[in-house]
C-alpha cells in the first residue's frame, strides 16, 4: 500500500533541547550543565562507532583519548578510505585571517541563510564557534593546508558567501583532513584504546530496555553475522545520495545503518532535503556508474555560460563574447558565479530545459577559465586546481586549460538524516548520530565547505562532551550478545540474506538500482511537484514487489559477495525513497534544495511558507512497512536572524 | 559514439578465497564504449555473468575518482594499467582497442594476501600507520593555527608526499614487494613540517620496524613504484626515509 499525505498522523512535537539564553552563550551553558565521567570510570564504558569518515574517525579518536573503549566499524578495507576522503574544495572557519570582516556571527548567518531558514539557530551558531578550533586541531596534526609565501594559511571563497574563509589542501582537502583524523584514530589503535573492524557492515541496531546497546554486523569477508555490545552507539555512516543511483558519492555510500536505526525507532528528519551540486561532469552514457564532482571552488575563477542562441552547436571557442549568456552574473550581479548550490543548479537546469544546454545531449553548461587564465596566468590556475583539471581531462579526454569544462548538476549531499537533539542524540537514548548521517545543521541547503566542518565539529568537539553526560546519568546494566534482542536481530538478518539469495530472478541489482535512481531523479530530484510525487509513491511499492519477485543476487552468503551487500542496500534505498517522496509531498513550500514547482516567486526562486512550514519534519516508523509514517514537528525558532526571502542579487 | 564500440577478451584471475588455488578464466565483453571507465567495463562483465548464472568477479572499488585508494588490479602486467598517474578507476576504455586481450590480476605481494578474485588484504598498511603515521596531539590542545608559520615551499613539499592514497600499487610493482614508497611518503610529510619534529626519529624507527615485520621486501632502487604511482609520489621520499632512519639509528 502506498503512503499518502492524507494518512499522515501527527505525533507529539519534538524538542531539540536547545539551551536557553543568548546565542553566544548557549554552548557554554550546555557544557556547564553536562555531567562528566570520572577518568577511572571512562575505561568501564565501551562505545561502538559505525563509520570512519571525518565524523566517525574524529569521534573515535577523541573518545579514545579521553579513555573510553572504542570499537570502530567500516565497510571499506581500511578506515582511511571512507567517503570523506573524496572531499575536494575545502573547509570553512570563521578565522577572519583575511581581514574581510568575517566573524562567528557572519558564518552563522551565512549558514542559516544558505540553508533557507530551515536549520536550528543554536546548532548552527555552535558550529560556527567550533569552526576555528577545527583548523587549529588539523594544523597541529600536520594537515598540509595551502599557505601564502609568508607562511600563514591561505583561504578561498565558496558559494553563498562574500568573504574568503575556506581553508584547503589543493583539491584534496577531505583527503588531508581524513588522513589527519585517521592518524589520530590509528594512534589510539596502537595505544590499545580503539579496536577497528573494517569490512563490516552494520545491519541492525540493538535496542534493549529502550536504549541503544549494540549492533549486529555482517563480516563482509566471511559472511558471518557478528554481534557487539556497547554502552552507547554512534552512527557516522554518511549520506544517502546514492538513492539516486548516479551521484557524486562513492559506490559504498549507503543508507542502511540509518535506515535500520529508523526502523528501530529513531526518527528520520527532513529526508527530502537533498542537495544537487551544480558542477559535476555530465553523464556520458547509460553504463555510467557514478558522477564525478568538479569542486565548487572552481567557481572562484570559472565563469558559467551558455550560448545566447538556442541549440548553438558551434564549439565554445568560436562563440564570440557577445553571443554568450553568463546567466549567473546577469541574474545575480552581487554573488555572480558564487551563488549557493541550489540556485546554481536550478539555473543550469532551467537553461538546459529551455534549450540552451550544450554537449552531446544538451544537458550541460560551460564553466570557462579562459578569463582567469588571461588575468592571472596558467601557473596560478594550475597551482590552485591542477588536480581537478587533471581529473577532468582523464574522464572526458578534453583539456580544460584550452576548452571550457562542460558541467551539469548531480546529487551530492543529503541534508536530511536521523533526527538528533542539540546533544546529537537521536530519539533512541544512547544512539548518537554524527556527520552527514544526521540532519542537524544545514537546513534545506548546505553551503560549500561546511560538511567537513560539521563532521569534525561533531566528532572532535561535541560528542566527547555530550556522550559523557548520557553515560553518567543513565543506568546501563550489563548485557551480553545472548540477550533475546540480539538473537532476534541476528535471526531477522539471516532471514533477509537468505531471502535475497533465493529469488534468483531476471534483474541484476544494478538494473533495479538504475530504475530506482531514474524515478527519484525525475520526480524527487531538482524540481518536484504534487503529481510527480504522488506518482512515485505509487511506483515505489511496485518496485519493491519487482525486487522480491525478480532480483538476481548471485553467489553465496559465506564469503565476499558485493552483489549481496548492494542488494540489501538497494532495498533500504527503495524504502527510504518512499519516505523522501512523502516528506517532499507534505511540505507544500519550496525551500533551498527542496523546490516544489507549485511554490516559486515570479523570478523562479524558492518560495517558502514560514507560517506553515517553519519546522523540522521528524518521521517515526509506524511499526510496519505499509502504514504511512507518523510526523513529529520540531518548530524552528528564530531569535537572532529574521527569515527573509533569500536574495543573492 | 556507438560506432566505435569495442569487443574485448578478458583474462581474469579467479580465486575462491585466500586458501584456494587460483587461475585465469577468459571472458568476452562486447559493446564497450571508449568513454567507459575500466571499472564500468567490469560492471558490464559482472552483470553479464550474473545473468548467465555465474559468480561475478570481485574487485575492490569505492570513490571511482582516484582518491580513496580502494581500487587495485594489475592490468596487462602493470598495476593500475599503463596510463601515467592514473588509478584503475580513472582509466578509460579509450586507451584500449577493439579486439584487444586484457589480462587482469590482483596486486601480488606476500604482505597482500588475496581475499577473493582480484581483492587483496592491505591491512598491513594500517598496522604500519598505527606505529607513527601521525602527530601525537590530543584533541583540544592546539594553539592558533597561524602561530605555526610554515613556508609555502615546506607546505607544498609536505603536500606532495601527503597525496599518497595508500593503494599499494608501489608494492605490487616492486620486484621485492617493498613498501618503501608508501612508508617514506608518510615519513617525509612530517619531516617537512615543524609539527613533525618532536617524534621525528621515533616515527621512522617504529614505522620501518613494522614494515619489515609485515613481510615487505627491501628497496633496491628499481623505481617501478614511482612509475606506477597514481599520484606520482617521488622516489626521493625513499632516500629521505633512509637518511632519517640512519640518523635515528645513530642517536
Ligand atoms: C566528491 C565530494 C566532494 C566533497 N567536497 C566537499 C568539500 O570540499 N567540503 C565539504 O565541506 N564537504 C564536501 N563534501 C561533503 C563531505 O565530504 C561529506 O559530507 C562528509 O565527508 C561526510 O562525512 P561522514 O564522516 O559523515 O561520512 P563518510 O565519510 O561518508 O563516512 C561514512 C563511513 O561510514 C561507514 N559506513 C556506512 N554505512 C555503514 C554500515 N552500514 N556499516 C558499517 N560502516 C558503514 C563507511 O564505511 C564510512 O567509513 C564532498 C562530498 C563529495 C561526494
Amino acid at each position: 500500500m502506498a503512503f499518502s499525505v492524507d494518512k499522515i498522523k501527527e505525533g507529539k512535537p519534538l524538542d531539540g533541547r536547545i539551551p536557553e539564553g543568548p546565542i553566544e552563550k548557549k554552548w557554554d551553558r550546555r557544557k556547564n550543565e553536562l555531567k562528566v565521567v570520572s577518568p577511572n570510570n571512562k575505561r568501564k564504558y565501551t562505545i561502538l562507532v559505525v563509520g570512519t569518515g571525518l565524523a566517525g574517525a574524529s569521534a573515535s579518536a577523541a573518545l579514545a583519548e579521553l579513555g573510553y573503549n572504542v570499537k570502530t566499524f567500516c565497510i571499506q578495507d581500511s578506515p582511511r578510505r571512507a567517503h570523506s576522503i573524496a572531499a575536494q574544495g575545502g573547509i570553512n572557519a570563521a578565522k577572519n585571517y583575511q581581514n574581510d570582516n568575517d566573524s562567528v556571527f557572519r558564518l552563522f548567518y551565512d549558514t542559516i541563510k544558505g540553508g533557507d531558514f530551515r536549520a536550528r539557530e543554536g546548532n548552527v551558531y555552535r558550529l560556527a564557534q567550533l569552526s576555528v578550533d577545527i583548523i587549529d586541531q588539523a594544523v597541529a596534526q600536520g594537515v598540509p593546508f595551502a599557505r601564502e609565501y609568508g607562511g600563514l594559511l591561505a583561504n578561498r571563497s565558496f558559494g553563498g558567501v562574500l568573504v574568503s574563509r575556506t581553508f584547503y589542501a589543493r583539491g584534496q582537502t577531505g583527503q588531508q583532513l581524513l588522513l589527519g583524523a585517521y592518524g589520530a584514530l590509528m594512534r589510539q589503535v596502537d595505544l590499545g584504546q580503539v579496536e577497528i573492524f573494517p569490512r563490516r557492515e552494520m545491519l541492525d541496531l540493538v535496542v534493549i530496555d529502550g536504549k541503544a546497546r549494540g549492533i549486529v554486523v555482517r563480516n563482509l569477508i566471511t559472511g558471518e553475522i557478528e554481534s557487539y555490545v556497547g554502552h552507547a552507539v554512534i552512527l557516522a555512516s554518511g549520506g544517502y545520495s546514492n538513492v539516486y543511483y548516479l551521484s557524486t558519492n562513492a559506490k559504498n555510500s549507503n543508507a542502511t545503518a540509518v535506515w535500520r536505526a529508523y526502523k528501530k525507532g529513531a526518527y528520520f528528519a527532513n529526508p527530502s532535503f537533498t542537495q544537487i551540486h551544480p558542477t559535476a561532469i555530465p553523464q556520458s552514457g547509460h553504463y555510467q556508474s557514478k558522477l564525478t564532482l568538479m569542486s565548487e571552488s572552481l567557481r572562484n575563477d570559472g565563469r558559467v555560460w551558455v550560448p545566447k542562441k538556442k541549440g548553438d552547436k558551434r564549439p565554445p571557442n568560436q562563440i564570440p563574447e557577445e553571443e554568450r549568456d553568463y546567466y549567473l552574473e546577469r541574474k545575480y550581479p552581487s554573488f555572480g558565479n558564487l551563488v549557493p548550490r541550489d540556485v546554481a543548479s536550478r539555473n543550469a537546469k532551467f537553461m538546459c530545459d529551455a534549450g540552451y544546454g550544450v554537449g552531446e545531449f544538451g544537458r550541460a553548461v560551460y564553466l570557462d577559465f579562459s578569463d582567469a587564465i588571461k588575468r592571472r596566468g596558467i601557473d596560478y590556475i594550475r597551482d590552485k586546481y591542477g588536480n581537478l583539471f587533471e581529473m577532468y581531462e582523464k574522464i572526458t579526454g578534453e583539456n580544460p586549460y584550452e576548452v571550457p569544462m562542460k558541467i551539469y548538476p548531480a546529487p551530492h549531499y543529503t541534508m536530511g538524516g536521523l533526527w538528533v537533539d542539540y546533544n546529537l542524540m537521536s530519539t533512541i537514548p544512547g544512539l548518537f548520530v554524527l556527520g552527514e548521517a544526521n540532519f542537524s545543521d544545514h537546513g534545506a541547503n548546505r553551503l560549500g565547505a561546511s560538511a567537513l566542518m560539521q563532521g569534525l565539529a561533531d566528532g572532535y568537539f561535541i560528542i566527547p562532551y555530550t556522550i559523557g553526560d548520557y553515560l553518567a546519568s543513565t543506568d546501563l546494566p550489563n548485557v551480553t550478545t545472548e540477550e533475546k534482542e540480539f538473537q532476534e536481530s541476528r535471526n531477522a538478518i539471516q532471514e533477509f540474506v537468505k531471502r535475497l539469495l533465493s529469488v534468483k530472478g531476471k534483474k541484476t541489482v544494478m538494473e533495479l538500482h538504475i530504475e530506482l535512481g531514474e524515478l527519484m531523479w525525475d520526480y524527487v530530484g531538482m524540481a518536484r511537484n504534487e503529481k510527480g510525487l504522488k506518482l512515485v509513491l505509487e511506483k515505489l511499492p511496485e518496485l519493491k514487489k519487482e525486487f522480491w519477485n525478480n532480483i538476481n543476487v548471485p553467489g553465496s552468503d559465506k564469503n565476499l559477495n558485493k552483489a549481496l551487500e548492494f542488494a540489501g542496500r538497494l532495498y533500504d534505498f527503495i524504502e527510504l525513497g518512499e519516505l523522501m517522496a512523502l516528506d517532499a509531498l507534505h511540505r507544500n513550500e519550496s525551500c533551498g534544495g527542496h523546490f516544489r514547482e507549485e511554490y516559486q516567486t515570479p523570478e523562479g526562486e524558492a518560495l517558502r511558507d514560514d507560517e506553515h512550514f517553519s519546522y523540522v519534519a521528524g518521521w517515526e516508523y509506524p511499526g510496519n512497512d505499509e502504514d504511512t509514517p507518523i510526523l513529529h514537528k520540531e518548530p524552528l525558532v528564530f531569535e537572532n536572524v529574521k527569515p527573509t526571502q533569500r536574495s543573492y542579487k | 559514439m556507438s560506432d566505435k564500440n569495442m569487443t574485448l577478451t578478458l583474462r581474469i584471475w579467479r580465486q575462491k578465497d585466500a586458501n584456494s588455488k587460483g587461475g585465469f578464466e577468459t571472458y568476452t565483453v562486447t559493446d564497450i564504449s571508449p568513454d567507459m571507465s575500466f571499472l564500468e567495463m567490469l560492471d558490464v562483465l559482472n552483470d553479464n555473468l550474473t545473468k548467465e548464472g555465474k559468480e561475478p568477479v570481485e574487485f575492490d572499488n569505492d570513490c571511482r575518482e582516484g582518491i580513496c585508494g580502494m581500487c587495485s588490479l594489475v592490468i596487462n602486467g602493470i598495476p593500475h594499467g599503463d596510463q601515467h598517474r592514473t588509478a584503475t578507476c580513472q582509466l578509460h576504455m579509450r586507451h584500449f582497442h577493439d579486439g584487444q586481450t586484457i589480462t587482469i590480476e590482483p596486486f601480488r605481494a606476500k604482505a597482500f594476501p588475496v581475499v577473493k578474485d582480484l581483492v587483496v588484504d592491505r591491512s598491513a598498511f594500517d598496522r604500519i600507520i598505527a606505529k607513527g603515521g601521525y602527530i601525537s596531539v590530543n584533541t583540544g590542545s592546539a594553539q592558533d593555527a597561524n602561530n605555526i608559520p610554515i613556508s609555502k615551499e615546506a607546505a607544498d613539499a609536505a603536500m606532495d608526499s601527503a597525496e599518497c592514497i595508500g593503494c599499494g600499487a608501489c608494492v605490487a610493482a616492486c620486484p621485492n614487494a617493498s613498501a618503501s614508497l608508501f612508508v617514506s611518503a608518510k615519513i617525509s610529510q612530517y619531516t617537512f613540517l615543524p609539527q613533525g619534529q618532536p617524534e621525528r626519529y621515533r616515527r621512522v624507527l617504529r614505522m620501518v620496524e613494522q614494515m619489515d615485520a609485515e613481510g615487505f621486501g627491501g628497496c633496491s632502487n628499481h623505481g617501478e613504484c614511482e612509475a606506477v604511482c597514481p599520484k606520482g609520489i617521488s622516489i626521493a621520499n625513499i632516500a629521505r626515509m633512509r637518511r632519517e632512519y640512519v640518523k635515528a639509528s645513530l642517536r
